[in-house]
């Protein structure tokens, strides 16, 4: 079967490329931005990550998968570990303050004339928002670098 | 009584280090069980006065859950026998196994087995009574199947575990049912109450507990498991198969005996099944030619008649019934263990090639002699005792018992002679090795057991203050006055004895001449016995099996899917079409002009991802539909669900993409009425479906909790967006388990695209 053969889904296309060169440092800067914002306007750990995973989607079409590899300074199984750890860690606090389990706890800091509230709640989106990212990019690049090997014919 | 539990389960576990290591002799570890034995006896004084000793440990006080224990006499009298002949079972094992591969491993399960039977018997509570149950069948299918490699092994310990598991779901249906009649599951409480009433439930649990009890029994017809558990090492059919685990069924008629005593349906039951037994069993017994085999049957004669004097009741079967538990089981276990010895030192156990072994193993001859003298119920042994009384009790039921007693205890009479004459006396044939003595760690067992059968034969005020007066009071629910005494003077009783002895020996001279009669005997029950029909049901069960397999699960996709989706919707149709009615507010709905369009936009592009040829097309239909769903979800104010529904379709067809870049093009496979089948099917099902959600959108079991959320989102979440405020801290023990799911689902896939398939197989 022609499906056997190694297939590189990356995009000879030179105006995807340098499209995506521009587009993903600022959707990974708006996915931050929606994470962030994420408890007081829609966004939030969920939508953030998905946007980020969107953003390396888009340069695994535009340059495959071994530029992914590359492009990111951890696997993203260890990004998806870091997400569950951030997630599990959000829990420690109440019980430390023996508190009913997964309480938040609220830390409001005063800059000038901004207040800034940091929260086991943000810890927490942070782990979804990496761990989404996590799931996402160890599809993608396991799904795409299976392609590149030429698979096995099914013998009985 | 629970310190008792976790020692024993703790040596178990400890076992295997301990034979592997070897520096400490294995059979030190018979130092376990007996300091059990002791260590239990300090309950003694208080049960023997005919008092109950409750132990109570706390589980879970705020549900009310305990572990309870309940020792009294009948408690205790087993207690005695399984850690007291336990200990020399581990004793005389540590020798017969010496040096065996897996010996480490079994003596892990014998004594696991150990700790699941002194739960047992001790347990208070039904449920708990029942995990015990079930742990002594797994520990003894373990045991049976010790010889693992050998398939004839595997498939015996199979056989027994079946029967007496399937017998346990019976016995746990009963207990259930007795726990909704008495309103308790406590035993310590429901032996304090007769129950006399009649109804289909009470006979329905009835026979529920007694299956369950038969199969562990071996009452007839499911006697058949007990002579095929003799695959197991002789240690184990000399502990769990005559001594302790295949009491357990009597264990709970006599401890329900005080309840059920009243209920005719339970008694004659007991009567018969034990009838039937004693006299099947006395026969088989004779007819075997297998030394293990023949003990075999001669318990199964033990336990018909212990089943049979429950049946019986009043007090003399009663006091029988505790005499004759405890002589059988002191010589019983002995005869076992010798019956080990001698295939252990001449090589074989076929009573028809053994012979004049009384010059080489004069011992194991003279312990023989004793068991076998006890087992045919001679004096001065406390087997005498047993059968007397038992002739005694049969007097005081109906002719035909005493006749089935009678006609049983001559044929056992034979046996015993059998047990003496074959092995020992005669000329010395050729046998597969030469004979020696055995060791005396073998030998302690059996000299002690026997050791105690003569002395309580001789002294039977022994054996009545110490446990036969407080195990009948506990089975009859009262004090019984009596005295157990040797010599009763010549009476009916001693006359059918006798009469039963002279039978017994002319029969014992036909044994020769009745083994070509038995093999064709044997033959013949292969063929038709109850056997036959166990086997017939486990092929008929393989054969269904493999039938639905077939129809149901034949590979293909479709088919699963159209089973699922008919199996599971055709029953919320019915109850939808016929207690719910369709939602009539539907009618009443004006929608808009642009609602209308993004519903077409829907339907068009579902009908074109089901419809083109197209992978590529098809996916993006799919993705089209999904912005089309986004579409809704933001003109209903809901921007976070219309965002994600948005960012969730476009990486879904990205993926698509990357999965179906190998999957060759769409061809039909199916016909076009295969075709019109699975539509049919998935409009059905969307359809059924669309009808729950639009049934559901009235009806509101309990308030509404989004008032709650949207009311303090601010002050307890600090957010005002309620999406998120739910998501990462009203809810976030969900988001946490559902991130995990997330974290599972990817590994799942990196290990499916990562593990192909052919690569396992790629080095054959």
């Amino acid at each position: 079967m022609p499906e056997n053969k190694p297939i590189n889904i990356a995009s000879d296309s030179l105006i995807l490329r340098t499209a995506t060169l521009i587009v993903l440092p600022l959707q990974l800067l708006f996915s931050i931005f929606l994470l962030l914002r994420g408890h007081d306007e829609p966004g939030g750990g969920f939508i953030g990550g998905l946007v980020a995973s969107g953003a390396f989607a888009l340069y695994l079409y535009a340059f495959g998968v071994r530029a992914l590899q590359r492009l990111l300074p951890i696997s993203p199984k260890d990004l998806l570990a870091l997400g569950l750890l951030l997630g599990l860690l959000a829990t420690l606090p109440s019980a430390l303050l023996g508190e009913a389990f997964f309480t938040a706890q609220w830390l409001k800091v005063s800059l000038g004339d901004n207040l800034i509230k940091l929260s086991t709640v943000l810890i927490f989106d942070i782990g979804v928002y990496l761990t989404v990212v996590g799931t996402l990019i160890t599809m993608f690049s396991a799904l795409a670098e299976s392609l590149l090997e030429e698979t096995h014919k099914w013998k009985r | 009584m629970v310190e008792v539990l976790v020692l024993i389960a703790a040596a178990a576990c400890l076992a295997p280090y301990w034979v592997r290591d070897g520096r400490v002799p294995r059979a030190w570890l018979a130092l376990v069980p007996a300091l059990c034995f002791f260590y239990t006896m300090r309950w003694w004084p208080e049960v023997a006065t005919g008092q109950h000793v409750l132990q109570t440990l706390e589980w879970m006080p705020s549900l009310g859950l305990s572990l309870t224990f309940y020792l009294d006499g009948l408690s205790l009298l087993f207690v005695a026998l399984i850690t007291g002949i336990g200990t020399f079972i581990v004793l005389y094992a540590s020798d017969y196994l010496k040096n065996h591969r897996d010996e480490g491993r079994f003596f892990l399960w014998l004594l696991l087995f150990m700790a699941a039977m002194l739960g047992l018997v001790t347990a208070d509570n039904l449920i708990a009574l029942f995990v015990f149950w079930e742990l002594t069948s797994f520990t003894s299918y373990m045991l049976i199947g010790f010889q693992h490699e050998s398939e004839k092994s595997r498939k015996l310990a199979q056989q027994g575990l079946f029967v007496t598991v399937g017998g346990g779901l019976l016995l746990m249906t009963g207990f259930i049912i007795l726990g909704s009649v008495t309103g308790t599951y406590q035993l310590s409480e429901i032996v304090q109450h007769s129950i006399t009433e009649h109804s289909a439930l009470v006979d329905l649990m009835l026979v529920c507990i007694l299956v369950g009890a038969f199969t562990k029994s071996a009452q007839f017809p499911f006697h058949f498991w007990l002579p095929n558990a003799m695959a197991a090492p002789t240690p184990v059919s000399a502990f769990l198969h005559s001594a302790t685990m295949v009491k357990a069924g009597v264990f709970i008629m006599a401890r329900l005996h005080p309840s059920f005593a009243e209920q005719a349906l339970w008694s004659q039951l007991q009567l018969w099944a034990g009838a039937a037994t004693l006299l099947l069993a006395a026969w088989l017994a004779f007819m075997a030619s297998d030394l293990k085999k023949v003990l075999a049957y001669s318990t199964l004669v033990a336990l018909g008649t212990l089943t049979m004097l429950l049946g019986i009741g009043g007090e003399y079967a009663l006091i029988a019934f505790v005499s004759y538990l405890l002589a059988h089981a002191l010589y019983k276990a002995s005869l076992f263990m010798l019956a080990g010895v001698i295939d252990h030192s001449a090589g074989t156990k076929d009573l028809r090639r053994l012979g004049g072994l009384r010059g080489s193993m004069p011992l194991t001859f003279a312990l023989v002699v004793i068991g076998a003298v006890s087992l045919a119920g001679l004096p001065p042994l406390f087997g005498f005792m047993g059968k007397e009384l038992l002739l005694e009790a049969s007097l005081g039921a109906a002719a035909w018992v005493v006749g089935v007693t009678v006609v049983a205890a001559a044929l056992t009479v034979a046996v015993s002679a059998i047990l003496i004459t074959k092995p020992f006396l005669g000329e010395t044939p050729a046998l597969p090795q030469s004979p020696h003595e055995a060791s005396w760690v073998m030998l302690a067992g059996p000299f002690v057991l026997l050791g105690l059968s003569i002395l309580v034969g001789c002294l039977p005020y022994l054996a009545q203050v110490s446990f036969v007066n407080a195990a009948v009071h506990a089975i009859a629910g009262y004090e019984l006055p009596f005295t157990l005494k040797l010599w009763h003077g010549v009476n009916t009783a001693f006359m059918l004895s006798l009469a039963s002895i002279t039978g017994g020996v002319l029969i014992a001279a036909c044994w020769s001449r009745s083994r070509n009669f038995a093999e064709r005997l044997w033959s013949w029950s292969d063929r038709w016995g109850p056997e036959r029909g166990y086997f017939q049901l486990m092929d008929g069960l393989a054969a269904f099996a493999l039938w639905h397999t077939r129809i149901l699960q034949n590979g293909q996709l479709r088919v699963y899917m159209v089973v699922l989706l008919l199996a599971t919707l055709t029953p919320v149709a019915w109850v939808l079409m016929s207690a719910v009615g369709w939602p009539g507010w539907l009618g009443r709905l004006q929608p808009t002009y642009y609602e209308l369009a993004m519903l077409a936009l829907l339907l068009v592009s579902a009908a074109y991802a089901v419809t083109t040829h197209g992978r590529f097309a098809s996916i993006i239909s799919l993705g089209a539909m999904g912005f089309s769903v986004a579409l809704i979800y933001i003109h209903f104010s809901a921007p976070d669900l219309g965002i994600t529904q948005v960012l969730v379709e476009t990486l879904t067809v990205l993926l698509l993409v990357v999965v179906l870049v190998r999957v060759p093009g769409f061809a039909r496979f199916s016909s076009r009425a295969e075709r019109w089948r699975d539509a049919l099917v998935a409009v059905f099902a969307g359809a059924i479906l669309s009808w729950v959600v639009l049934a559901a959108i009235p009806v509101q079991w309990a308030p509404s909790i989004s008032e709650y959320f949207v009311q303090h989102s601010y002050d307890l979440g600090k957010g005002r967006n309620i999406v998120n405020v739910i998501l990462v801290d009203f809810r976030a023990l969900d988001t946490l388990g559902e991130i995990f799911v997330l974290a599972i689902a990817a590994l799942g896939v990196y290990s499916m695209v990562k593990l192909k398939r052919g690569e396992p197989h790629a080095g054959k």
